[in-house]
């Protein structure tokens, strides 16, 4: 393909992605009758596609638009992640949007642009394209944190990431001018080899480093930026909570990941004690904060600001063995919100969602297999083995006692013990708990899309250990491509 | 059998069987009865997959035995690694061999969710025998932390009024010493570049790290043991899980903790053993003698019989911690034959506990005249949880008291002690339930054993009285094993006082 078009090479998944966004607009406006499924069913087909573009591209590093643009192992790996997850919110979101009577076509349209910001933004290679797919990601999220118009947690969800969105991306743009001013450029290759001699000039960019590192922290809702998370992903409606914890959130790592490991990769010493910082202040208040939820999306919430805490105790790590930690954990991270997620919104009572924990109770009596399914997820986000989301622990574990980074390990796995206890929670309402006999009994959406999430997500999840080789060495490439040079 | 990968089979096996009743259809009660069914026919294949590594078992051999080794992830070096020696031998078979004896036992204690409670404990079966065999540190932790899940499930599900409260008690404290230990496993992983538990074991760290490392992969086994004063779960897990929950708690898991004191503590860090040792006796000691005198004022029986694991497990880990050729061995036979007793006793509880809705031995008294039979089997069990000469209890705890003796005086001393408590709680125990007046009228309606509870008793009784009466068949298994053991720590432990008296000069 890109032989074909060598201006454009390795954007070319990207272009292909905007065009298609622009043309399932039309589509949807000219179609007036059940438009919203037949956009949604081909922005997935369209995703696939663009995915296995993607993947077609390669692991070598292949540069466009004067070094703006970049595309590498890692790039590769975080955008087929990327794509999956949103994929996977687009699938959760069929039924769901029909029966909250929200079934407009632009809902996949916007996961399709946020998507593709998302995509720039881990492919850039320069702080100005950075900023700019950071943005059409940030403005699509927005609007879909809201797009359940007539509800007002959602409207005050949506008001609530624009307002502190809109101020986290103004202390990102003013860190890169400040990098901009005390570096004379903002090409991340130009970064990385630039000489900086140990005066102000250092200083200048270093402060800058941090504020373009809260700006991308608000994103990772890493704490303590973490504060919009609890409330966003409740207001928001439940298939853009999923996408938000999914998708979203690994676009925004894997650019934390980019930004920290290339362009500023020699002020190592310096960021990762921010991250160290970061990484154990999310992955404690995560999981203290989750005990006294009730509400499963919040609870979700500060499991999501815990599962952030520990990816990036692979990126304080700081070298090539902590990255590929994180990447697996990320990898599996998205399967198993996924696929929780794909439970809460199975759920109902009388046709309406249900969100409390506390409605799970007898789950495991009427629907014995859904409920398994939860248990498996909530087992393998606490992190018990021989669940995947212990091997993932493992991995960013193992890069951090690697670099004796004691400080961080210790008190991070005693905080897995706390999380085990709200994730066990769970299980107990499910496995344990009489059901409130004055309720009616849980009935469960019949939903082909929601199910075969489902499925997909258990088989991951049950079979991973039998090929755990795959994932690694993929990861390990990736994270191999950062640090390179 | 040769050639066989014998020892996955009897791991996986199982967990099998767990997948088929998962996936049985129909109405409620073809579904308990079928998965009881297959529940009964798996553990017993298992049981007689597992007497298979009997016969091809070399007991001359002091190495690690039916080894199988197959690459799982290679980009970190890590494999599925499996293999028993005259260590592991024994538990693997007791794994095996109360499973069936639980699930005999559930047929009639439990009366819910049959299908659930059939996949948990072949869950746990599997869970308990992958323990046994990894050689893979991070295969071995993925089984050791396995068996937290079923057995969580077993006691919320299935267990008395304060289960929830135990329940979570009891996974949040295990899983509490397990993070700590992972972090040794991690530590050791990087400083030797393999997870391969033989490599490690002749690996000679330094002494400082040593230390630390002694501190965290001690924390998840001591609290698994359970060690004063990391023993509060213990009795509430016991007295709210179901009867056949306790006897693989009791059976098996307590001496997975005592298995990796001898598995992994001694081999892989002998220097720091040797300094913590005087600390593990003390802990242990304050246990033999607390726990004894507190099960002398329960009046709940599981209460009791739960409490008075605590000392003999503490027994157990002083034998370990003489590191002799004796007192090593006798631990083992003392493990084992806490296995067997305590199993049989809390099935005891159970059979009680079903006729007469009571625990209390407040309320129980005279259940001699209408169950002789039980009565007998009682007595048996009594008589070797306080260590009668003719009973496994007493090899075990004579082995351990004999090296203790040659190691510490005061130590084997106190320990003694512990067995003169235990005949005074348990005779006791025996006495206010099987004595006295024949007063309550539902003990006076009591029938005896009926066919499915000598199934299970009587091969228990034969055991304990084989155990004690011909050990050498339990012990010939684990002499070369326990002998290497204790010569390589001697060897390390001389090496490293020759290393540093020759820095002195």
């Amino acid at each position: 393909m890109s032989a074909l078009f060598p201006l454009f090479g390795a954007a070319i998944p990207e272009i292909i992605l905007a065009i298609a966004g622009v043309g399932l607009i039309l589509l949807g406006v000219f179609r007036e009758q059940d438009g919203a499924r037949l956009v949604s069913h081909l922005t997935v087909v369209v995703l696939v596609l663009v995915g296995i573009l993607v993947v077609g591209e390669g692991h070598d590093r292949q540069m466009v638009f004067n070094g703006m643009f970049q595309t590498d192992a890692f790039a590769v790996f975080v955008k087929v992640l990327v794509i999956v997850g949103a994929a996977l919110s687009i699938m959760l979101s069929l039924g769901y949007l029909q029966i909250e009577k929200m079934d407009r076509f632009e809902f996949p349209i916007l996961i399709l642009f946020a998507t593709l910001g998302m995509m720039m933004m881990i492919s850039a290679n320069d702080l100005i394209s950075l900023f700019v797919g950071m943005e059409l990601q940030g403005l699509s999220l927005y609007v879909l944190a809201a797009f359940h118009r007539e509800n007002a947690r959602s409207s005050e969800a949506g008001l609530k990431y624009f307002v502190l969105g809109a101020l986290s991306t103004g202390l990102m743009l003013y860190g890169i001018s400040l990098v901009y001013g005390f570096a004379g450029t903002t090409n991340f290759d130009n970064l990385k080899t630039m000489v900086v001699p140990a005066d102000f000039h250092k200083i200048g960019i270093l402060i800058g480093l941090v504020f373009v590192l809260a700006g991308a922290a608000f994103k990772v809702a890493a704490v303590p930026f973490h504060m919009w998370t609890p409330d966003v992903y409740e207001g928001a409606p439940t298939p853009v909570t999923s996408f938000f914890a999914g998708a979203a959130k690994i676009s925004a790592i894997g650019v934390l990941v980019r930004i920290l490991c290339e362009p500023f990769l020699q002020f190592t010493s310096d960021w990762t004690q921010i991250v160290i910082a970061m990484s154990l202040g999310s992955v404690v208040i995560g999981s203290f904060a989750a005990i006294r939820q009730t509400n499963i999306k919040r609870l979700l919430a500060y499991s999501s600001i815990a599962h952030t805490g520990y990816g990036m105790i692979g990126l304080a790590a700081g070298n090539a063995q902590g990255a590929r930690g994180m990447l697996i954990y990320l990898a599996i991270y998205v399967v198993m919100n996924a696929g929780a997620f794909a439970v809460v919104l199975g759920m109902r009572r009388q046709g309406m969602l249900v969100e409390n924990v506390s409605d799970l109770a007898g789950f495991a009596k009427s629907h014995p297999l859904l409920a398994a399914a939860m248990a498996l997820f909530m087992l393998s986000m606490a992190g018990i083995p021989p669940s995947p989301g212990f091997f993932g622990k493992l991995y960013v574990f193992m890069a951090a006692v690697e670099v004796r980074l004691y400080v961080v390990v210790v008190p991070a796995l005693l905080a897995s013990v706390v999380g085990a206890y709200y994730y066990l929670n769970i299980i107990k309402v499910m496995y344990f708990d009489k059901p409130d006999p004055n309720q009616q009994a849980l009935d469960v959406m019949e939903n082909d899309s929601i199910a075969w999430v489902l499925v997909c997500s258990t088989l991951f999840v049950l079979l991973f250990n039998f090929f755990p080789a795959a994932l690694v060495s993929k990861a390990d490439v990736a994270a191999r491509a950062l640090f390179m040079g | 059998m040769a050639g066989w990968p014998i020892l996955s089979l009897t791991t996986f096996l199982p967990l099998l069987g767990a997948a088929f009743i998962f996936l049985l259809r129909g109405d409620a009660e073809t579904v308990a009865r079928n998965s009881r069914n297959v529940a009964l026919w798996t553990s017993t294949i298992t049981l007689v997959l597992s007497l298979f590594i009997w016969f091809s078992f070399d007991p001359t051999n002091p190495g690690f035995q039916l080894v199988e080794k197959h690459e799982w992830i290679p980009d970190y070096n890590i494999n599925y690694y499996v293999g028993i020696d005259g260590i592991s031998f024994w538990f693997v078979l007791l794994s095996t061999y109360l499973t069936v004896i639980c699930v005999i036992a559930s047929w009639d204690g439990i009366k819910f969710r049959v299908r659930e409670c059939m996949i948990a404990f072949l869950v746990l079966e599997t869970a308990m025998i992958g323990t046994f065999c990894a050689l893979d540190f991070f295969v071995f932790y993925m089984f050791f932390e396995g068996s937290l899940i079923p057995m969580f499930m077993i006691v919320g599900i299935w267990g008395g009024p304060r289960r929830i409260y135990a329940t979570f008690k009891f996974f949040l404290y295990s899983l509490f010493g397990s993070v700590l230990t992972l972090v040794g496993i991690l530590t050791m992983y990087f400083i030797t570049g393999t997870a391969d538990i033989p490599t490690i074991m002749g690996f000679d760290f330094p002494r400082e790290v040593e230390m630390w490392l002694w501190l965290s992969v001690a924390a998840a086994f001591a609290i698994k043991v359970p060690i004063w004063p990391f023993h509060t779960w213990l009795p509430d897990t016991h007295v709210e899980a179901p009867t056949i929950g306790s006897v693989d708690l009791a059976g098996v898991l307590l001496k997975i903790g005592c298995y990796g004191l001898i598995r992994f503590i001694l081999p892989i860090m002998p220097e720091a053993t040797e300094f913590f040792a005087p600390l593990m006796f003390a802990f242990c000691l304050i246990g033999v003698v607390y726990c004894s005198l507190i099960c002398l004022v329960q009046d709940d029986m599981k209460r009791m019989i739960a409490y008075s694991s605590i000392p003999h497990m503490a027994i157990a880990v002083i034998g370990i911690f003489c590191v002799t050729q004796e007192s090593i061995q006798g631990a083992i036979m003392v493990m084992l034959s806490h296995g067997f007793v305590s199993g049989a006793l809390f099935l005891c509880v159970g059979v009680v506990y079903e006729r007469t809705h009571t625990r209390d031995m407040r309320y129980l008294g005279g259940v001699v005249h209408r169950m002789p039979v039980f009565a007998f089997v009682l007595m048996v069990l009594t008589l070797s949880a306080l260590a009668l000469p003719g009973t496994g209890g007493f090899v075990g705890e004579f082995m351990i008291l004999f090296g203790a003796f040659k190691v510490n005086t005061w130590v084997a001393t106190i320990a003694n002690l512990g067995t003169i408590l235990c005949a005074a709680y348990m005779l006791t125990l025996y006495r206010r339930v099987m004595y006295g007046e024949l007063e309550r009228d539902d003990i006076k309606s009591l029938v005896d054993l009926d066919a499915r509870e000598l199934v299970m008793f009587v091969p228990m009784v034969l055991i304990v009285l084989w155990m004690g009466i011909y050990p050498s068949s339990f012990l010939d298994v684990t002499r070369a094993s326990s002998a290497s053991l204790v010569k390589n720590y001697h060897a390390a432990l001389d090496k490293a006082h020759g290393s540093k008296s020759a820095a002195v000069e």
